[in-house]
């Protein structure tokens, strides 16, 4: 039986290493899938916390959080097509102004 | 014993994956990492008795979201991206701050102490089906938050569309 804390453990893990990459790459789709990487990790932890309490709900938030995440990634890289047809880079530093 | 070995291999594979997909240059080889860090993340759910959630995964995750960035790394021209530096100046920084973070979570587990346990136990969800019982939860207890997450898959579909198209010239 492997218990809840080892699961966690992971969780925490794999959060600091999106937490990391997305506050240190510059490449704005690898932030992206960093902000991905996290939530993730959340989902880990859920479905863990689920598993151990013998409850249903953490597998429902992980559904929303999917959903949520989709709808996200959607939007997000739209927004990046269109700041890249304005800029022509995706370098986040040098995108430093609201107006286009 | 086979059940720590399998997890050991999960934790591994997903811990190693993950830093894989920051740190690579070209973002084609992170998206690439990614696919194989969803699958083991699909496996270890696998792992937990959530198949339904193992299986919206991989379709979801690997298959749309993935798909996505791949579109989209393959439509930006990122060759002088890859030639520039990989991480910013200030690195050690973030790497103290995430760091700090994964010491207070590790040091707040011992403190964890198990809630009463739920009627869901796995012989329940083997008598249903996960499917199942996953189905009516949603849809009985939980139907106001899905209406809502169709509300906003409705506002994705909107957006990346109004957003990504081009202004056409009249």
């Amino acid at each position: 039986m492997v218990p809840l804390n080892w699961y966690l453990l992971l969780s925490a893990a794999v959060f600091m290493i999106g937490m990391f990459g997305f506050l240190t790459r510059k490449n704005i789709i690898i932030m992206f899938m960093s902000a991905e990487l996290m939530l993730n990790a959340v989902n880990i932890s859920f479905i863990a916390f689920s598993h151990f309490l013998q409850d249903l709900r953490g597998h429902i938030f992980v559904f929303f959080i999917i959903t949520v995440a989709a709808a996200e990634a959607a939007i997000g890289l739209a927004i990046i097509l269109a700041l890249f047809r304005n800029k022509q880079t995706a370098h986040v530093d040098e995108m430093n102004e609201m107006k286009g | 014993m086979l059940q720590q070995l399998f997890f050991a291999y999960y934790a591994v594979m997903i811990v190693l994956l993950s830093l894989l997909v920051v740190t690579r240059r070209n973002p084609v080889h992170s998206v690439m990492w990614m696919l194989l860090l969803f699958f083991h993340i699909a496996g270890l759910y696998l792992f937990l008795n959530a198949e339904f959630i193992a299986a919206i995964q991989v379709i979801v995750y690997a298959g749309a979201i993935l798909v996505l960035f791949l579109f989209v790394v393959l439509l930006l021209n990122l060759k002088e991206e890859i030639a520039g530096r990989r991480f910013a100046g200030s690195w050690p920084a973030g790497l103290f701050v995430s760091g700090l973070l994964f010491i207070a979570v590790t040091l707040a587990l011992g403190s964890y102490v198990q809630g009463p346990v739920g009627k869901y136990s796995i012989d329940v969800i083997r008598s249903e089906t996960h499917t199942k019982a996953l189905g009516t939860l949603l849809y009985t207890e939980y139907l106001f938050p899905f209406e809502i997450a169709s509300l906003i898959l409705l506002v994705a579909v909107v957006g990346a569309i109004v957003l990504a198209k081009r202004k056409l010239r009249s």
